[in-house]
């Protein structure tokens, strides 16, 4: 279920301008991996580039090696949606598609493909995705409704119920949490603990506290200021990151020094 | 800043005088409804002076409420209320304004129409109604005879056609340009085309379409499908530049979600962000279908003029209403005797009024029936 990523040498342009240079990281399988740094670092770039999902945006090319457990994702030959269906996404604002109900949400990724699937395997990825979610004792009575009637945080959880029901290696989140109040954070945080244990979680986040709550490892990411690349400047355990970097950025913009 | 804060003179005035100047400087309530029927009255009295008539009398009340209601809004209030209130009527001058014009001819072929719509109207031809028929109407001895039915009929024929046809072509144009294209030259120079053809005058449709056929089929070739080729000419920008607007506002992170979940780009498109738009899409199409539904200048060169019920668009000659009103007025069946087809006219226009406020209708529910649901929480 759950695989590893290796990244070589990567850099990402949009267009000519080189958005995130040289960036070198290993993902282990079943844990979670927080990436930090300032807006405009190209952390969330980077994240895209792990399932293609870059190349929606135009102009966007990245060059250099992903490795999911050994295969290149950018090797020739390699068809986008396939490593997207690998590879699942989670976006900073819920967006449950709006003329689908709750049920037909979650099974999207597989109803959207065309794919036979009986109705009673369908009920059965519908509720296993939405307990993985934490979302089926809310939403249970109400599977016909509408996915946009549900209250933000609801809305965002569906979204990953969405994404693990295509049933993925990796989930990629692009700051999950950050449109939600902090009881629904809490919700995510709890989900993003569960799904470790079968998935392998990335997070992009700009709350601190969050990626040190959550995260096993930590990727600070900065920028030398406007028009130059982001990089990567220091990868390592949450713990160390934190308490004990290496590098004096890192030191500063976690002890809020930035700047 | 701070200083002049703390050393003005802020230092509480009396409460009553505080609350004075919280209420105070507002219009009684009475004042604009009183400049409003003072102007009325004054309006009247200084369109008598010039010769009275009530164009004139609505004009003189409308320009002295204007200017009369502005003064003392602005007196009692101040000049940014006083201009507010300026800009404010003026809108309604403009509402009214637009409205009168729609109410006036809905009122008039309401009720020129009215007379002559009967079951006679809907259900019968031209065929066999001459001005013999008509001079005996007149004369009392006989009912008016002759109907639109053909005209109805032609009518939806040519533009279901013109349908079928158009929609397709819009729609996939639509589709390239907003989800293929991405300002390359091609969706740029589709862009300036549809613009191009959206100023195409009617008539130059319809001698297109004449022209071609005529190549085709040899001079003057009329049926009812030449008219559907020319309204689809017509019909196609509309279609297209409604379409394009509806696919825009699609939000981006609709198609993200779907890229994300391992969807082909093709199934993204038909599964999700044409649904999402579908209610758009139709309210315009059917928008589209009343604007082509009464021109008349194309159909005269293209699908000529028919008195008897023609339901073969591909073979033979068509009327459709706006033609039926065109020639009914122009050459009346009974040159001596023209009312019954004036009467029939008005009765035709009224038909088409119905047909395309009933497609404004249609659009609306179909634009709710398929719009997303957001209910339910």
């Amino acid at each position: 279920m759950s695989k590893r990523i290796d990244v070589d040498n990567l850099n990402v342009y949009y267009g000519d301008f080189l958005a995130v240079e040289d960036v070198k990281m290993g993902i282990d399988a079943r844990s979670v991996t927080a990436f930090i740094g300032p807006s405009g670092c190209g952390k969330s770039t980077f994240l895209r580039t792990l399932n293609r999902m870059h190349e929606v945006i135009p102009g966007a090319r990245a060059e250099g090696q992903v490795l999911l457990d050994g295969e290149d994702l950018y090797g020739p030959g390699v068809d986008p949606v396939v490593v997207r269906s690998m590879i699942g996404m989670v976006f900073q604002r819920p967006n449950p598609f709006p003329t689908m109900s709750i049920r037909d949400n979650v099974l999207a990724g597989v109803k959207l493909n065309s794919k036979r699937i009986s109705r009673g395997d369908a009920d059965a990825l519908v509720e296993s995705s939405l307990q993985g979610a934490n979302l089926w004792n809310e939403v249970k009575d109400r599977l016909d409704k509408p996915g946009s009637g549900l209250s933000g945080g609801q809305q965002q959880r569906l979204c990953i119920a969405r994404a693990i029901a295509v049933k993925p290696d990796v989930i990629l989140m692009d700051e999950p949490a950050s449109a939600l109040d902090p009881i629904s954070t809490l919700a995510i945080e709890d989900l993003i603990n569960e799904l470790k244990q079968d998935y392998t979680v990335v997070i992009v986040t700009h709350n601190m506290q969050q990626a040190s709550r959550i995260s096993d490892r930590t990727a600070f990411f900065n920028i030398q200021g406007t028009g130059k690349p982001g990089k990567l400047i220091e990868y390592g355990p949450t713990s160390e990151i934190f308490s004990n970097p290496k590098q004096q950025q890192t030191e500063d913009y976690v002890s809020g020094r930035f700047g | 800043m701070f200083n002049t804060a703390s050393s003005a003179p802020v230092a509480t005035p009396s409460s009553g005088a505080r609350k004075a100047r919280l209420t105070s400087n507002q219009r009684p309530k009475w004042l604009v409804p009183a400049v409003g029927v003072a102007s009325i009255v004054v309006g009247a009295a200084l369109s008598a002076l010039v010769g009275f008539n009530v164009a004139l009398w609505a004009v003189f009340a409308a320009v002295l409420f204007l200017v009369a209601a502005t003064l003392a809004v602005s007196l009692v209030e101040g000049p940014r209320n006083g201009a507010d209130s300026l800009v404010t009527y003026l809108v309604y001058t403009a509402f009214v304004l637009a409205v009168v014009p729609l109410i006036s001819v809905i009122w008039t072929v309401l009720a020129n129409g009215l007379p002559g719509l009967n079951a006679n109207l809907l259900l019968t031809s031209m065929n066999g109604v001459t001005g013999a028929t008509d001079n005996a109407a007149v004369a009392g001895e006989a009912p008016v005879l002759g109907g639109a039915y053909h005209a109805i009929v032609g009518t939806v024929s040519i533009t279901f056609w013109a349908t079928l046809m158009s929609v397709p072509i819009g729609l996939l144009t639509a589709i390239y340009l907003v989800e293929y294209s991405k300002g390359a030259w091609l969706g740029r120079s589709i862009t300036f085309f549809v613009d191009v053809m959206t100023g195409i005058p009617s008539i130059v449709a319809g001698l297109f379409a004449a022209a071609l056929f005529g190549l085709l089929f040899g001079p003057s070739t009329r049926f009812g499908f030449v008219a559907a080729v020319a309204l689809t000419v017509l019909m196609i920008p509309t279609v297209v530049k409604n379409t394009e607007e509806m696919l825009k506002i699609v939000p981006n992170e609709l198609r993200e979600a779907s890229y994300a979940l391992g969807v082909r780009k093709w199934r993204t498109i038909t599964k999700v962000v044409i649904p999402t738009a579908i209610s758009g899409i139709a309210s315009g199409v059917t928008l589209a279908i009343a604007r082509v539904i009464g021109e008349t200048a194309p159909l005269l060169v293209t699908a000529g003029f028919a008195t008897s019920i023609n339901w073969n668009s591909f073979s033979g000659w068509m009327t459709t209403l706006p033609t039926y009103i065109y020639y009914q007025i122009l050459t009346p069946t009974s040159p001596t005797n023209p009312d019954p087809s004036l009467q029939r006219a008005w009765a035709a226009a009224l038909i088409l009024i119905v047909i395309v406020m009933l497609l404004n209708l249609i659009a609306r529910l179909v634009a709710r029936a398929f719009a997303p649901k957001t209910a339910g929480r």
